[in-house]
């Protein structure tokens, strides 16, 4: 649904707008951030190593080449779901808590531990979506969860705040009928936008690279992920790329 | 050309449009997750029974009977809604024996 690949171009943003962060794969058994942000081949230690004290936080990190401050932690690829245990992820979290300004938590798909795990020490939420009817409704469940059993919820504090960014998204479709509208999700879920990633090519071409699509400034895909972040950081950007782009009489008739 | 004329025209009629049906499909279906959801695992069961008493006497479908389990300060608020169907005098108790 395109979570590892707004994990990657996020966690690149955050750190181009010059803050230090993390980005970490709670994908225990099924690593992919790795390949996503073309460091596969340097990992050596990974999420699991430093939960069991097997390496420290400061050797599993994987510095990035390109954009400075940003940091990947790997999953492990081990068969044991129970790796994360509860107490582990908890203190490299906030390890890594006082170390960055930011940190990601790209959460698997489902409802298993590693979902589980990275929602609940979540300070915040974004939820990513198709707009297709089982990721809308898998989302609804994620903000169940979001809502209910998280440490913020436990504590009482107030809820989560989580925001929609809608992926994959066909405005042509939308105009036909086939697809459901960013307003509609936004209605069935009843959440806030964040905002609109369009169907691209470029994000196929950026992860065949593994290149964060946010680093494609020509790409509407990452022009899209960077107006994301700068209204994630507050900033009010007008949404792009909800509509399709206007042609003339001739151009349609010739089914351009 | 005249085919794309022919094709432009045509998509302007009215066809039923499937994104309208997964979104009246989506609201039902999370709308009773979400009922389900903080409510006691047993909800579903009785819901299930209660479908059934009722089915002895009146033909209604799963989607007619609707349970939920409201929570008001100290107060659980069980709420049981069935739709009957449309009064059909033809027949006084369904299904016959």
């Amino acid at each position: 649904m395109g979570k590892t690949t707004t994990s990657a171009s996020f966690a690149t943003g955050l750190a181009q707008a010059g803050h230090r962060t993390a980005v970490v794969d709670f994908d225990v058994g099924l690593r992919n951030l790795d390949l996503i942000m073309g460091v596969e081949r340097r990992v050596v230690y990974d999420f699991v190593n430093v939960i069991h004290g097997d390496a420290s936080l400061k050797q599993a990190l994987i510095k990035d080449k390109r954009v400075d401050g940003l940091y990947i932690l790997p999953a492990s690829q081990t068969r044991d779901k129970d790796a994360l245990s509860h107490e582990g992820v908890g203190r490299v979290l906030s390890e890594l808590a006082a170390e960055f300004d930011y940190v990601i938590c790209d959460s698997p798909a489902g409802i298993e531990r590693g979902a589980l795990m990275a929602a609940y020490f979540a300070d915040e939420a974004i939820v990513v979506t198709n707009p297709e009817v089982s990721s809308v409704r898998d989302s609804d469940r994620i903000l169940g969860i979001l809502a209910s059993k998280t440490q913020r919820a436990e504590r009482g504090d107030s809820p989560m705040p989580g925001r929609l960014l809608l992926t994959r998204y066909a405005p042509a479709r939308v105009i036909k009928g086939e697809m459901l509208s960013v307003d509609d999700v936004l209605e069935i879920l009843a959440i806030d936008m964040l905002g609109v990633i369009p169907e691209s090519l470029s994000v196929l071409n950026a992860s065949n690279a593994g290149l964060p699509v946010i680093l494609d400034d020509d790409s509407d895909a990452g022009q899209a992920y960077q107006d994301a972040v700068a209204r994630f950081l507050g900033d009010e950007r007008p949404h792009r790329f909800m509509s399709v782009p206007k042609k003339g009489l001739l151009e349609r008739l010739l089914g351009g | 050309m005249v085919n794309s004329l022919l094709s432009y025209f045509q998509s302007q009629n009215k066809t039923p449009s499937t994104a309208k049906l997964a979104k009246e499909r989506l609201q039902v279906i999370v709308a009773r997750e979400r009922s389900q959801r903080n409510g006691p695992d047993y909800l579903p069961l009785m819901q299930e029974e209660l479908l059934n008493v009722i089915r002895k006497y009146v033909p209604v479908d799963r989607d007619s009977v609707m349970i939920q389990l409201d929570r008001d300060g100290d107060y659980e608020i069980l709420e049981l809604n069935v739709i009957l169907p449309e009064q059909d005098n033809s027949s006084s108790r369904f299904p016959p024996d």
